[in-house]
This record gives structure tokens, C-alpha cells and sequence, in this order.
């Protein structure tokens, strides 16, 4: 068992080449902070990027970043933010729900996760993002796709075949993503006192409106006490967030209040107090209990999502609550048995998407699919993906299955 | 057509020609089966009309049961296959092979669903981009990606060259705006993409998809996301006496975090063109024009319409107009969206380029082109997707006077190497096609183009479908096979150590 801590591509290759030519695993860690979640692994070494670490461009006129893979994310939004800029889709930190340090992860974890957050709804994410990637496939191959400009269609968009593949296809070595303006002003118009059903409608009514509303959840009672450290109180919030310039904001949100001012109580949060929200909301939090309770990640219909929970709840005890106007629902389930099988089963029969156990006991993780399972064609075809960059299955084994 | 190499027809495929029409009519009954010539005239080039070959048959199936047996059919006896949708292809997708059947996708043209709540359309891939506009419009919704073919296109082509527009700088290109797929794979299969959910589960090929030219797969049905119309528009017409304030000017507002709905540029002689066949009242005295337009609710607009201005003063402008009513916000874009027949009035054809540039690279491409101009001889004009460096050259030439397409193709190959040079690409939405498949290697090297392969490998192992687009030339999948590397031969016999 070796940790390999490669500081150059170069060495990256080289690595890579050695572990295909031995034909040895490799598990592929950035910081590890994602490192609980998919099959455990059994590699018979590590390979940890956090030592390939750097900005290597960055020109916010062009908005455009480069940086090694091992650059701690944290570093790259300290820097976007010195320019009024950022990362627009918001990339969750899984750190607290996993039981690890927050502030955690890098910028290549990001791409490999296909990480995202509450404004996934309108700016996308890390796919919608990527430009451009360097990589080394499992065949010890360095190989580019894309570049640094946004509008590009030379070839098939590799980078994005990357995104979410969880170090199972190759392993980055540089990424370049595209940067954004960060708003100006940013309100939360909180509705209170909904229930599931009734917040489902109001998050729809507003992001049917041109509010452009930039990110919708609902935190049904009890869960609304647990973001941004108790300060919503623990009546149910229907929270509804606009971004931009000032002027545009107010006129906005004034329209949100008129449209919505029969559903229930508002309330306005701006600034630094709406920002803990969104950010507690991103990362979870309200899960974040320090158990090892399993915790799924539900992408969906949103119109659908809030009847999947009532279902589930006719059956199984589960906590809830709900991102992307619905369409993201995360579920703990309080009596420790994952039920995936129940789980999927509904989600099915209410419009599909896919569930992904982002939190259990190893035991779990080992026994269930974590990631969910695919149609046979589409799996078939995944696998023959998985055959041409990574023949032998040393990078990430299994982690995906 | 210039020397253009397409692979080589298969003898045994043209000698049993009679035998396949007939088995496509079995598959495809009724009209859904042309291989008269003089029908099949209608389909033997797309938007790209130097380029020209009648196919082996036309085959228009109605259903997903039908495509998946003609894919079927034709995988298992190593028949080629080109997707088509409405063949407005300016890179030559869709062009035929004269041994292939031409698989067009036009009689799947309804809408499935509508959705307000979850707003998404789903709809057949031949309907047009803009039909599943018109099908939103009147509650108020409308999809985002906005080729300026949009009347024609179908939103099957739109995911097959992940086609962009004068507005995906602030909303997105179409893999932006596409949530699903269904679609056959050249064996047969079935598969779907996506839903109407975000992100895909696994691996994301709804991303490899989308852009891929017509290689990997059919599109059999799309989920698209849709949007509420922002409530008002309006556009400032600036002029500048040179391209580099233009280019600063754009830079500027970027830089004060501002992503306008739309930021065009022309140049010089794209503006007289313009100017010319439309009277937009376009200023004759400048060399850079820039059209930027901002949207959503009034006094946003209204807000950074003053800031625009004044960083096109500061920027050296020597005119700027702001649109007062919505009749003069259309006037302004009329000339830039009449540029292309326009430059067709002073020229008896053109050769429109589609490289993208880092955006300060700008006035650097602009004064290479116009040394490329006069070294070749051909006139250049330019209308530029300024907010996103996407380029448009318009290479003017006489295809009457011989050699002049060849000098014209000639030139726009050097101006996408000149792209590539200054860290940009070679196509920006208009695809690789066949038009610009040898220059790839300008961009990727042999590795890099491998990898491409691989993946097309995993879909379509045979190069059945749409062969001889995008890659320079087809490695045989299973000479990708070997491992780079083989024991023995590494740099690092022991363990590497860092």
C-alpha cells in the first residue's frame, strides 16, 4: 500500500502508467472529502492529487480559471470573490453530511462529483461550467478535450463525459472552468407555515413568473431550524431566492410578494443572513447530525418530488426536504435501514430521476447500489465507456457499481 | 466540390442497393422510403452547398420502432448510415454517402408534452426550434437557444450540433437547455438520457451526446427546459473608430459584472453591407459596431443601460444610440441579422467561418485576417458573437472564377488556424461536419483524437453512423485497443515515488 503524491501531470502519467502496466488499483483522492460516498474501495494504492495544486490562469475580463486538479476549491472561490466573481453553480461541500471537516475538497472533486447547489436550478452545474480538461485515462494516456472558451463544439465534449465520473474513467490533472459575475444583491422572500403540497405550488407559481428566481427549496417544519444556526425559527419556510443588481431585485421580489401574498405569511432576508441559508441548504446541514443515518440525494420532477415523500412516509420514517423547486429531495431515513429498494420503486412510478445514497455505513455502501442503477442498454453502454479508458479497472474500482 | 475525401463507398452495399429499398419499404411502409433520383435530389447537401451526393436511399420513419429496426438492419448487414433532421447543417453533417441510407427525422414533428409547472416541452426531434417556442409563446414561455436558423431547424439537429445563438452568452447553448433524450443506438437499442430531472445519473453522455454531430446515436424524442419571457428588452447601438475600443468596450462590461442578453459586433465592412440592403441607420464612419441588448424587468434594463453607456464613453464611442420603443430596438438588430444576405448582395458567394477566440485576442485576429485578405486576394467581412469571442468571417469570393473556392477555403482554414493559435477553437456552433474535419488535428493531437474514437467506439463499433464527419481519418476500434504503455517499457520500473 502506497500513497502516491504526484506534484506534476508528468508524474501523474507515469503513475498511472505503472499501475496499468502492474495491472494495481488506484483509489483517486483529491482531499477525501467526498471519500464516504459510492462502494467502499480496495485499492492497493492511493493516488492523492492535493499536492497538484495551483491556479494556473485566470482572467476574470475572459471569464475563465485554469487550475491543477488538487486546488482546494476554497482557495478559487477566495480568489473569484477578490474579483466580484464566482462559480456559479455553487458547488456543495459534502463535509458536514459526511462527517468531515467543512471548507474541504478541490476543484477536480468538483468536476468528478458534478457538483452543484441551490442555484442549479437556473446557472446549471459543474457540467453546464467545465471548458476544458487534461487528463490520464486508465490506459496511462494524457489526453485533452475542449479549451477555454465558452462557445466551442470542436469534437465530442469529453469534459462533460468526466463530469460525475467519480475518478472512474481517468484522472485530471488540469481543469478550466468558466467564471461568472457574482450578484450584486441577493433577497430571500420566505413563505411560512406551508406545508409540503402547498409549497410545491407556491415554488411553481414563482418560478413560472419572470421573477427570474434563482433558487427555490422548501424546508418543511422542524428541518427550517436547522440552517443558518436556528435564525428562521422552526416554522416552515418556503424560501424563494432572487439575485442581481439592486434596483432589479427589489422590483422582483415586490412581484414575488404580490403573486404569492395569499399563500402565506413572507418574510424578507437579505444579505449575509440569506447567504447562511442558501449555503446550509447546499451543503445539507440539517442532516449534518454526525450519525451515520442514511441520507439519499433525490433528483426528480419537481412537481413530483413532495408526493415521492408522502408515499415513503405511508411506509418507511423519513426526514425531507426539498431544493430545486422540489426537484431535489433530501431524505434521511430515520430508522437506519437505507430502503433503497422501496426508495426507487416510488421514484419510478412518480416521473423517475435517480437517488443516490450519499451517506450510510460502509455495510450499506457495500451491499446496496449507491449510485442508481441504470437500464440495461444504458448500463451496457456505460460499461463500454468504462472499457475503453480504463481496460484494466484500476482506477476507482467498483466505486460507480 | 474541392478535394474532399469521403470514405469509400462499399461496392457490396451499391450492387445490392434494389434489395435494400425494398427491405427499408417493409420497415418504412407508405411514402417513407424515396430513391427515385430526382426525389432524392431535395436531400443531397444541407446548409452547406458546396458540398453535394444523392444518397443510396432516403428513409423518413415515423416511428421509434421504425428507426431502431432500420438502425438494426443496416448494423448488422454494414450498411452506413446519415442522421438528418431539417438539413440546415452549415459544416456539411448531414451531407450523404453514396452508400449510405439517409435516415430524415422531418415526420417526427409533434410536441408530447407540455408541462407549465415543471416547465419543460417534450417533443419529436424534427420539430423546429421555433415551433416549441410557438407552442409556450402565448403563456408566456419561450426556449432559450436561438440559432439564427431557428425557423428551420429542428430541435433533433440543435442537440446533434449543440447549437448556440445570439443569446446563449446569458443563457446557454443547447446542452445548457436539454434535460432528456431518447434515442437509438446504431445497434438497435434504445436508450434514454435524462428526464425531466436534472443531471443524469451515471456517466454523463447526455453531455457526449449533445454536440456530437449525428455520430453516437438517433435522437427519437428531446425534454427541453423552457422559460418565462423576460419582461422587456433594449439594445444600444455603439460605435467605435476602432476595433480594440470595441473590444475593451465588451471587456468592460463583462468586467462590471454585467452578461447582457445579447453583444454583437460587426466591422467595418460588414456594416456597409448591412447598411446597404437594410438601412438600419447604422453609422458609416466607424469600425467597430457594437449591438448589446439587456433583458428582464424595466428597471433592470433601464438601470444597466445607463452603466453600458457609460463604459462606451468612457471607451471612446462615437455614437451611441439607445432604443426608445421596440420598433427601434428591432431596427438596430435588423441590419446585424440581414449581414449574411446582405454580404451575399456585394458578393457573388461567401464562405462563412465559425472559429471562437479568447475575446482579447480580438484586434490581434482581426489585423491577421486582414493580412490573410490581402494575401489571398478575397474580401473578409466580420460579424463577431462579441459577449463570447464566437467569430464569423464572411470570406468573400466568385465560385464562377476558378480556383476562387479553393483560394476562399484556403483562407478560412488559415483563419481557424490563426483561432486555434491564439488559444481559441475552430468551431464554435456550427460544428466540424466535413467541412472543418481536416483541420482537427490543428487542435488535437493523434492522443487526443483517439480518445475521441473511443468514445465513438462505444457507441457505434462498426463507424456505421455518419462516417466520414469530424475525424480526419477512422482508426479501426480495435487498433485503439492496445495499451499505451506495456509492462517493461514504463519510465519508472519500480514504484514511482513523489
Amino acid at each position: 500500500m502506497t500513497t502516491f503524491t504526484p506534484t506534476t501531470s508528468d508524474e501523474v502519467l507515469s503513475t498511472v502508467a505503472w499501475a496499468g502496466a502492474e495491472e494495481t488499483s488506484l483509489e483517486i483522492v483529491g482531499h477525501g472529502s467526498k471519500r464516504g460516498i459510492g462502494r467502499p474501495l480496495q485499492t492497493e494504492h492511493t493516488l492523492d492529487l492535493s499536492k497538484l495544486s495551483g491556479v494556473t490562469l485566470y482572467e476574470p475580463a475572459e471569464l475563465v480559471l485554469s487550475a491543477k486538479s488538487g486546488t482546494p476549491l476554497a482557495d478559487i472561490e477566495k480568489l473569484l470573490a477578490q474579483n466580484s466573481q464566482q462559480l456559479a453553480f455553487e458547488p456543495m461541500d459534502y463535509g458536514p453530511l459526511l462527517g468531515g471537516e467543512p471548507g474541504k475538497g478541490t476543484i477536480g472533486g468538483v468536476l468528478g462529483a458534478n457538483l452543484s447547489g441551490p442555484r442549479r436550478l437556473k446557472a446549471g452545474a459543474a457540467r453546464d461550467h467545465i471548458l476544458g480538461i487534461n487528463v490520464v485515462s486508465g490506459r496511462g494516456e494524457a489526453f485533452k478535450s475542449g479549451g477555454r472558451v465558452v462557445k466551442n463544439v470542436t469534437g465530442y465534449d469529453l469534459s462533460k463525459l468526466m463530469a460525475n465520473s467519480w475518478g472512474t474513467l481517468a484522472v485530471f490533472t488540469d481543469v478550466t472552468f468558466k467564471v461568472l459575475p457574482a450578484a450584486e444583491t441577493e433577497v430571500t422572500l420566505a413563505v411560512r407555515g406551508l406545508l409540503d403540497d402547498a409549497a410545491a405550488s407556491a415554488m411553481a407559481l414563482a418560478l413560472g413568473s419572470s421573477a427570474e428566481v434563482s433558487s427555490a427549496a422548501h424546508l418543511p417544519e422542524r428541518i427550517a431550524a436547522r440552517v443558518a444556526g436556528g435564525s428562521l425559527g422552526s416554522e416552515a419556510a418556503t424560501l424563494l431566492r432572487v439575485e442581481g443588481f439592486g434596483p432589479s431585485v427589489a422590483y422582483r421580489i415586490a412581484a414575488l410578494k404580490a403573486l404569492l401574498g395569499r399563500a402565506g405569511p413572507l418574510e424578507e432576508i437579505s444579505g449575509e443572513a440569506s447567504k447562511a441559508i442558501w449555503r446550509d441548504v447546499r451543503d445539507c446541514k440539517p442532516f449534518a447530525d454526525g450519525s451515520e443515518k442514511p441520507v439519499w440525494r433525490v433528483s426528480m420532477t419537481p412537481a413530483q418530488g413532495h408526493q415521492m415523500v408522502l408515499t415513503l412516509r405511508m411506509q418507511a420514517a423519513v426526514s425531507a426536504f426539498y431544493d430545486w423547486q422540489g426537484g431535489l429531495v433530501w431524505l434521511r431515513m430515520e430508522e437506519g435501514d437505507p430502503e433503497a429498494g422501496l426508495l426507487r420503486g416510488l421514484l419510478r412510478k412518480h416521473g423517475g430521476g435517480h437517488a443516490t445514497l450519499v451517506r450510510a455505513a460502509p455495510a450499506h455502501r457495500a451491499a446496496l447500489p449507491v449510485f442508481e442503477p441504470q437500464a440495461p442498454a444504458l448500463a451496457a453502454l456505460s460499461q463500454r465507456l468504462k472499457q475503453e479508458f480504463d481496460p484494466k479497472n484500476i482506477l476507482n474500482p467498483g466505486r460507480m457499481a | 466540390m474541392s478535394g474532399l475525401a469521403m470514405p469509400k463507398p462499399d461496392a457490396e452495399t451499391l450492387r445490392r442497393r434494389s434489395e435494400i429499398v425494398a427491405d427499408m419499404r417493409i420497415i418504412v411502409p407508405g411514402e417513407g422510403v424515396v430513391d427515385a433520383a430526382n426525389a432524392m435530389r431535395a436531400f443531397e447537401s444541407d446548409g452547406l452547398t458546396a458540398y453535394r451526393q444523392l444518397p443510396l436511399v432516403v428513409v423518413l420513419p415515423e416511428t421509434v420502432a421504425q428507426v431502431s429496426r432500420v438502425l438494426k438492419y443496416c448494423n448488422d448487414r454494414n450498411i452506413r448510415v446519415v442522421p438528418r433532421g431539417s438539413g440546415t447543417s452549415l459544416s456539411g453533417g448531414a451531407l450523404p454517402l453514396e452508400d449510405a441510407v439517409l435516415l430524415v427525422m422531418s415526420r417526427f414533428n409533434r410536441i408530447i408534452e407540455i408541462d407549465f409547472p415543471n416547465r419543460i416541452v417534450v417533443a419529436q426531434p424534427g420539430v423546429t426550434n421555433l415551433g416549441i417556442t410557438s407552442a409556450v409563446e402565448q403563456e408566456g414561455f419561450y426556449y432559450a437557444p436561438d440559432p439564427s436558423s431557428q425557423i428551420a431547424c429542428s430541435i433533433g439537429g440543435n442537440v446533434a450540433e449543440n447549437s448556440g445563438g445570439v443569446h446563449c452568452l446569458k443563457y446557454g447553448l443547447t446542452a445548457n437547455n436539454v434535460l432528456g433524450i431518447e434515442m437509438v443506438l446504431m445497434n438497435g437499442e434504445v436508450v434514454r438520457l435524462g428526464g425531466s430531472h436534472l443531471d443524469a445519473e451515471g456517466y454523463d453522455l447526455l453531455g457526449v451526446m449533445t454536440g456530437s454531430e449525428g455520430l453516437l446515436g438517433v435522437v427519437t424524442e428531446v425534454t427541453v427546459r423552457i422559460l418565462k419571457k423576460p419582461e422587456t428588452a433594449r439594445a444600444l447601438l455603439i460605435g467605435f473608430p476602432t476595433s480594440e475600443q470595441g473590444g475593451q468596450c465588451v471587456a468592460d462590461i463583462i468586467g462590471a459584472g454585467i452578461i447582457p442578453g445579447g453583444m454583437e459586433m460587426m466591422d467595418r465592412p460588414a456594416i456597409h453591407a448591412a447598411e446597404d440592403f437594410v438601412h438600419a441607420g447604422y453609422p458609416l464612419d466607424v469600425e467597430a459596431l457594437l449591438i448589446v441588448e439587456l433583458d428582464g424587468p424595466g428597471v433592470e434594463v433601464d438601470h444597466l443601460i445607463t452603466a453600458v453607456e457609460t463604459i462606451a464613453i468612457r471607451n471612446g464611442s462615437t455614437t451611441c444610440r439607445i432604443s426608445q420603443s421596440e420598433q427601434e430596438r428591432l431596427s438596430f438588430w435588423a441590419g446585424r441579422k440581414a449581414a449574411f444576405p446582405a454580404v451575399g448582395r456585394i458578393s457573388p458567394d461567401y464562405y462563412c467561418m465559425d472559429g471562437t477566440i479568447p475575446r482579447k485576442e480580438l484586434p490581434r485576429v482581426l489585423a491577421g485576417m486582414r493580412e490573410l485578405s490581402e494575401k489571398y486576394g478575397l474580401g473578409v467581412a466580420n460579424v463577431f458573437h462579441a459577449g463570447d469571442g464566437n467569430m464569423h468571417p464572411l470570406i468573400l469570393y466568385d465560385a464562377n472564377v476558378p480556383g476562387e473556392l479553393d483560394k476562399a477555403e484556403s483562407f478560412g482554414a488559415d483563419i481557424l488556424r490563426l483561432c486555434v493559435k491564439v488559444g481559441g477553437v475552430l468551431t464554435g456552433e456550427h460544428g466540424v461536419g466535413v467541412e472543418k474535419r481536416d483541420l482537427m488535428p490543428e487542435m488535437f493531437n493523434q492522443v487526443d483524437l483517439d480518445q475521441q474514437m473511443r468514445v465513438k467506439c462505444a457507441f457505434d463499433p462498426n463507424h456505421l453512423l455518419n462516417p466520414g464527419k469530424v475525424f480526419p481519418q477512422l482508426r479501426r476500434c480495435a487498433e485503439l485497443g492496445r495499451m499505451h504503455v506495456h509492462r517493461g517499457q514504463v519510465a519508472f520500473p519500480d514504484i514511482p515515488r513523489f
